[in-house]
């Protein structure tokens, strides 16, 4: 993680985002994941509420959204807390984006279990449409960053792409995908595999195939 | 015997049918729990304790035995808390995302039938921030759970007040260990603590806690249901019970699917993923508990009781039982090595061993992936691997340890031809 910093403070980055203030709907959102934590214990929500900026950050700049720091400091106060323990936090976990992103988080999972299954392909793939890892294109489309185990193994390789992942990848598939995206399309999400529904075996399930066409109660047989 | 459907525990495992709170009322989920809470909180963790449920979150601890541990008339002062782990990372684990995006409600009830057998007054279900998706539906099931009054004040009409919280990680894999999920849950960066004191004495806010995994608790409500002789049929001693195994890497048909522990690794590949890519002679090994393990050479595989026992005496562990799978394709120093880049990415940096260590055995690592090192540096390694396992505060630092450990104990003449080829190469 020693690769992450933050964006340094600047007169422009002040200017920006110096007066940042949750919006309506936000505010509503914070007051809620305030209230699931004990009276006192507001600092829990601290990685909540960093996400929440976060996303109102990208719904104003049009990205998957950073973190600024008057917009950390603005946590602090909301929470009662000093400054650097919000910072600490958002340097800490590694869905907090330190510098601007681009329009799409292409996130490929690069660990064992998808790369036996070919997550090589998928990062030359977007390497191949001018992606680096750790950069944003150009353009502000693309910003590609290989990350650790996502948890899709049974369906692998996969690429999470803001909030949507995309699994049973080959080259073509994620090409299609980030093609769909571009276009302002909303590709299908889940398996790309024709015929897979999610991780049942390829070919149909072999266990609860009664599931398949109807809710079924298994308790009749107990 | 194999596994029937009726004995699966989470009949929507593939998501064919809705998660939703009538549909998996349909299913069996929320059926008269005010009955198998007014059995008694004594009676529930005795029938957990009978079943022989052991935590699946990897470590295997009898889960009943971890109930017992709590408080036994909580302090209003200090109430007890249940936290619950969902922030599956283990490279190869997939299956708590199944559970919530697909039987989201089996965890819910779990949550209240185990908090209320703890005398917990809240559970936190601690969710891996990646599982964005998913945590969309566990905050619409625990909602509609609200909404029913199943959970809340006088949750299913039982005269206990339970609340269901969701909170949601943001990408840090050491935040599945305990104490670190604690810490995080506090708002800090999830470094784990020193134990003891333990959850149950000290835990979150300094007050009682459990912290148990997704599957854990999922399926207590149906061991309830259905007796602890039922579900201590399947498996063998000291490893009872149904399992959800999740295959990856080189099978046919990667799969997550539930069986019964103890089933032979070569009926389960042959069963549900359709069969070693390459068939049975071209499988080189197996890790059987995800990334954490140590790798189990593909000869000894075939007979291996999937259980704790049977992966233990094949020199490795059951874990999550996440199954990756690796074919005579596969360049198994880089598979490993890549394993050791993620244990680097996510060690917290808490423990000089471990934050060192783990950089270190990296590095050296990625030599001899290409064989750029010298034989004597494979003994370093496993001198290094050794000084890193059990001198940190968690596990993670011998778990960044074993996988190493593993390669060098079954491939180590692969890794000296490495390095004879590249010796030979420089010289011509």
């Amino acid at each position: 993680m020693a690769d992450r910093h933050l964006e340094p403070d600047s007169p422009e980055l002040r200017a920006r985002w110096g007066s940042f203030a949750w919006t309506k709907d936000n505010a509503a959102k914070a007051k809620e994941v305030v209230a699931r934590y004990p009276a006192g214990r507001q600092r829990s929500a601290v990685m909540p509420l960093l996400d929440l900026a976060q996303r109102q950050v990208g719904a104003e700049t049009n990205t998957q959204g950073w973190l600024p720091i008057p917009v950390m400091e603005f946590i602090a106060h909301e929470l009662d807390m000093p400054v650097i323990r919000v910072v600490e936090v958002a340097t800490f976990y590694t869905m907090y984006n330190l510098v601007p992103v681009g329009r799409f988080h292409v996130q490929v999972c690069g660990t064992t279990p998808c790369m036996l299954r070919g997550s090589d392909d998928i990062i030359a793939a977007c390497k191949k449409r001018g992606m680096s890892k750790g950069h944003t294109t150009d353009d502000g489309l693309w910003t590609l960053t290989e990350v650790e185990c996502m948890g899709n193994c049974a369906s692998a390789p996969m690429v999470q792409i803001n909030d949507d992942n995309y699994e049973d990848l080959t080259a073509d598939r994620v090409d299609a995908v980030l093609d769909a995206l571009a276009a302002g399309q909303t590709p299908k999400t889940g398996t790309q595999e024709p015929g897979r529904h999610t991780v049942e075996p390829l070919g149909g399930p072999t266990t609860l195939t009664a599931m398949v066409g109807e809710n079924h109660d298994y308790r009749g047989d107990w | 015997m194999s596994l029937q459907d009726k004995d699966r525990i989470f009949t929507n495992l593939y998501g064919y049918q809705p998660w939703t709170l009538s549909a998996a009322r349909k299913r069996g989920d929320w059926d008269d729990t005010k009955a198998l809470l007014a059995r008694g909180k004594d009676a529930i963790i005795e029938e957990i304790k009978a079943s022989g449920l052991r935590g699946r979150g990897g470590a295997g601890f009898p889960t009943g035995l971890k109930w017992s541990f709590m408080p036994k008339e909580p302090n209003p002062a200090r109430p007890s808390f249940l936290v619950i782990n969902a922030d599956e990372s283990e490279p190869g684990s997939c299956k708590d995302r199944e559970i919530i995006r697909h039987d989201p409600h089996k965890l819910i009830e779990g949550a209240l039938v185990a908090g209320f057998a703890m005398g917990a007054r809240a559970a936190y279900i601690y969710i891996r921030g990646e599982y964005i998706r998913e945590a969309e539906t566990l905050f619409a099931a625990v909602q509609e759970a609200y909404d029913a009054g199943l959970i809340g004040k006088n949750a299913c009409k039982s005269g206990y007040d339970f609340d269901v919280f969701v909170h949601r990680g943001a990408g840090a894999y050491i935040c599945g260990e305990e104490t670190a999920m604690i810490e995080s849950l506090e708002g800090k960066k999830g470094q784990p603590r020193l134990k003891p004191p333990f959850p149950a004495g000290a835990g979150l806010y300094g007050c009682p806690t459990t912290v148990n995994n997704v599957e854990s608790i999922a399926v207590a409500p149906t061991i309830l249901r259905r007796g602890a002789s039922w579900f201590s049929s399947f498996g063998r001693d000291n490893n009872k019970g149904t399992k959800l195994f999740q295959i990856s890497g080189h099978v046919e048909k990667p799969c997550v699917v539930e069986e019964a522990m103890s089933i032979p690794f070569r009926e389960l590949i042959e069963k549900h993923c359709g069969g070693i890519r390459g068939g049975w002679d071209n499988l080189l090994a197996v890790i059987p508990g995800g990334s954490s393990v140590p790798l189990v050479p593909g000869s000894m595989c075939p007979d291996m009781p999937m259980d704790f026992d049977g992966c233990k005496e094949a020199g490795s562990g059951l874990g999550t039982a996440a199954v990756i799978v690796m074919d005579k394709s596969t360049d198994i120093v880089r598979a490993i090595s890549r394993l050791s880049h993620f244990y680097m990415h996510e060690s917290c940096g808490q423990c000089t061993p471990c934050r060192e260590g783990t950089g270190w055995m990296y590095r050296v690592m990625e030599r001899l992936r290409t064989g750029d090192a010298e034989v004597e540096e494979i003994d370093m390694l496993w001198n290094v691997t050794k000084q890193v396992e059990g001198h940190t505060i968690c596990a993670l630092g011998d778990a960044a340890a074993w996988p190493i450990q593993g390669l060098i104990r079954h491939f180590r003449p692969e890794m000296e031809r490495r390095i004879a080829e590249n010796v030979r190469e420089a010289a011509e």
